[in-house]
């Protein structure tokens, strides 16, 4: 039989604490995992190591080795058996150690995960949630930086999310792990343990719904949209805009599939100009499709053409190249000169 | 028999790796081969002459199975096999855009399926007609599929029959978790535990999910029976192709019990998955059974297998029916007379009058299905798609047009 709820920190700790995203993620784990039983965690190293950027930490101890699952070495199969548990009523959380060993898993992903519920006519759900750290920064070898959220936003019958700071991060995933359908939760990875992020978190009170792009600081002069690390990016620009006394406006866009393009379009009619922002490689991306709806959505309201800044249509370099691919402070800045000047 | 073991034995006196592994494509094929004619390692009950043999390790498995049990399993082959030459004569007419038969898989489909208890689940490819009958999904639910009107129509959970499975091996993973899920739960471990059963062909072996789902059933203790319908062709491509070993010999590697058994010997089929189930069940999971059989027809129709096999070979094993060999063995016993072979006869003749009616009838989808399902919760970007294109397909409506 399952076992009972344990007790936790969870149980004495204060409705608001100063958490990371790392720490922000593990403790909605905990809470997802103590709100619902049929919630299990599976992946590589994700027991007694906690996985290998801890997010998992301390979860086997307390849950046990049949809701943390530490399962042998290979991404087809965590979602594969993931798929058939979620098929037997529970709902799966796998962790992929990093975005670039998610291949082995992406025939699952897309031939099962994503279509049995439109093949069985919506007889089968499969509410499995996929972890994903993703994202450059991190001076690390080949595999371990990539942005491959595109592709599974191609995919229909996914949901694809991205969570940018503590207090979405907490709140997104339990979001994600109650949804229903399969979510593909990208982690800004380079921003785990990034203590300038650090941030108070209400844990009694949820944060807006899961499908929702949010508007993170107002501005009258251009909007940027983001998702993920580059959200952080974006805030710092408009800091730094703001000093030459130029108003950006920031989205953080949340949800990749469904896109919620609604608050961006009202802020395009404001503002006239839009440069959207990504580690991702440019070619047919979340930012095209962004420039697509943007262009056909605001075209009279818009006084300069959608503008990207974007990771570089190449494989990811070696990392002493990165800050030449990452797009940072000054090409977002740069953008918005060039949107400006148009 | 060849044997990797001889292929790999060094000479005395020399090295361990004095002989490369490097069998002859002959040596492969006898060995793939070699129960195939009632050797020792290969499980049967009836002969293709229709004599019962003793097999000690399996009668006590199907004692209960008397003159009306056999007259059932061999109305349920008769009657799968009729729908299947009938759904044949239907894509040949136009009237489904594909079929895949099923035509001498009659015995290992019905053994296996009749093996099943209802607390069971089953994962099938997309061959398994017959296994689907005897989960009590009817037939017709089968045909949408094949007229490619819908993707699966069945419930899936009252059946216990889990949607067909088309991306060869994927299902192998897919019933690894959901037989883990069946341990988790604490549903294994007595005569009314569960265990899950997953079908593939010969093919699917090749593949890294059937190799994982072996790896995974194994390291979780899963009630899990892998269930591998060798009907010795993936489309063109013969066994020989896809393995060096017999292939139930590879459940060794993995660390649990593999056995071959005649897959045209439906009371062998049946004995052999009861055992494997009632393994599973009580904790003793996974379990790999080849069931050694042969695709008498095409892969699909589309296929023409004129092109890559000898008409021999298909005659070789017209000789090992699995239909014919029980009604032999209830003529000569006995246990039914020739108004019980008429009656079945009329039965399935009626049956598939009544598949062949539902087809010819059966309304075409309406283009708002397109949108329908793809999302357990909505997704206003599909919605506000489907709204368009709805709107404007009624553009020609209003027109006159549509």
């Amino acid at each position: 039989m399952m076992a009972a709820p344990v007790k936790s920190e969870m149980d004495v700790r204060s409705p608001v604490q100063s958490l990371t995203i790392g720490k922000a993620l593990n403790l909605g784990l905990r809470a997802a995992m103590e709100a619902d039983d049929k919630v299990i965690v599976l992946g590589e190293d994700v027991g007694k190591l906690g996985g290998v950027f801890r997010i998992t930490d301390g979860l086997q101890k307390d849950f046990g080795e049949q809701r943390v699952l530490d399962t042998p070495l290979a991404e087809s199969g965590i979602i594969g058996t993931a798929v058939g548990l979620a098929v037997r009523g529970f709902r799966p959380v796998c962790e992929i150690q990093f975005e670039g060993f998610i291949f082995p898993g992406f025939d699952q992903i897309s031939s099962q995960l994503a279509k049995l519920h439109y093949r069985s006519q919506g007889r089968v759900k499969v509410p499995v949630v996929v972890r994903v750290p993703y994202g450059g920064g991190i001076g690390a070898v080949e595999h371990h930086s990539e942005s491959p959220e595109s592709l599974f936003a191609h995919i229909a019958g996914l949901k694809v999310v991205s969570c940018s700071n503590p207090a979405d991060a907490y709140w997104m995933i339990q979001q994600a792990i109650s949804c229903d359908d399969p979510v593909l939760f990208f982690e800004p990875k380079r921003l785990y343990h990034n203590g300038q992020l650090k941030s108070e978190v209400d844990t009694a009170n949820p944060v807006g719904p899961l499908f929702a792009s949010r508007v993170l600081r107002q501005g009258t002069d251009a909007t940027l949209v983001a998702y993920g690390p580059s959200v952080k990016v974006c805030l710092d620009a408009a800091t730094a805009a703001a000093e030459e006394g130029r108003s950006l406006e920031v989205i953080d866009l949340r949800t990749i599939s469904p896109l919620d393009l609604g608050p961006v379009f009202e802020s395009v009619r404001r503002t006239g100009r839009l440069v959207a922002v990504s580690e991702a490689s440019s070619e047919s991306s979340v930012t095209s499709e962004i420039a697509a709806r943007v262009q056909q959505e605001c075209f009279y309201s818009l006084e300069a053409p959608v503008l990207r800044v974007t990771g570089f249509d190449t494989p990811y370099p070696p990392s002493k190249l990165e800050e030449h691919f990452l797009p940072d402070l000054d090409r977002v800045l740069h953008a918005v000169d060039r949107s400006l000047g148009w | 028999m060849s044997s990797p073991e001889q292929w790999t034995h060094p000479e005395p006196g020399e090295g361990p790796a004095a002989r490369a592994a490097q069998p002859s494509r002959e040596q492969v094929i006898a060995g793939l081969r070699a129960t195939s004619e009632g050797g020792a390692e290969l499980t049967q009950l009836l002969t293709p002459e229709g004599e019962r043999v003793p097999a000690p390790l399996f009668d006590s498995y199907v004692q209960d199975i008397d003159g009306a049990a056999l007259r059932g399993l061999y109305r349920d082959m008769v009657l799968v096999r009729r729908a299947d030459r009938e759904a044949n004569a239907m894509q040949r007419q136009g009237q489904l855009g594909i079929w895949v038969p099923l035509l001498g898989q009659e015995a290992a489909q019905i053994g296996s399926g009749r093996a099943l208890k209802p607390q069971d689940m089953a994962f099938p490819s997309y061959r398994e007609h017959g296994v689907a009958y005897t989960r009590g999904v009817d037939f017709r639910e089968l045909l949408g599929i094949f007229r490619c009107t819908d993707h699966g129509g069945w419930d899936f959970n009252a059946h216990r029959f889990h949607p067909y499975t088309i991306v060869i091996g994927n299902q192998v993973l897919n019933a690894a978790g959901y037989a883990m899920g069946q341990k988790f739960e604490g549903r294994v471990g007595d005569d009314d535990g569960e265990a899950t059963i997953v079908y593939f062909g010969d093919g699917a072996t090749s593949q890294g999910d059937v190799h994982e789902g072996f790896v995974w059933a194994a390291v979780y203790d899963a009630p899990l029976v892998f269930f591998c319908q060798n009907n010795q062709w993936a489309i063109s491509e013969p066994t020989e192709r896809q393995s060096r070993l017999p292939l139930y010999q590879r459940a060794r590697g993995y660390g649990f019990p593999g056995i071959r058994v005649d897959g045209n010997d439906v009371l062998a089929c049946l004995a052999v998955t009861r055992w494997a189930l009632e393994e599973c069940r009580h904790g003793n999971g996974p379990v790999l059974i080849e069931a050694f059989t042969y695709r008498m027809d095409a892969h699909t129709t589309t296929d023409d297998p004129t092109r890559y096999r000898l008409s021999d070979e298909l005659e070789a094993w017209k000789l090992k029916d699995p239909i014919e060999r029980v009604r032999v063995h209830l003529a000569r016993g006995g246990l039914a007379d020739q108004s019980f072979f008429d009656q079945v006869q009329a039965d399935a003749d009626a049956f598939a009058a009544d598949l062949r009616e539902f087809t010819f009838n059966m309304p075409e989808p309406p283009p708002e299905r397109v949108f329908d399902n793809v999302y357990a919760e909505p997704s206003p970007v599909l919605e506000a798609q489907r709204e368009e294109y709805l709107s404007y397909l009624d553009g020609f409506a209003t027109a006159g047009e549509r």
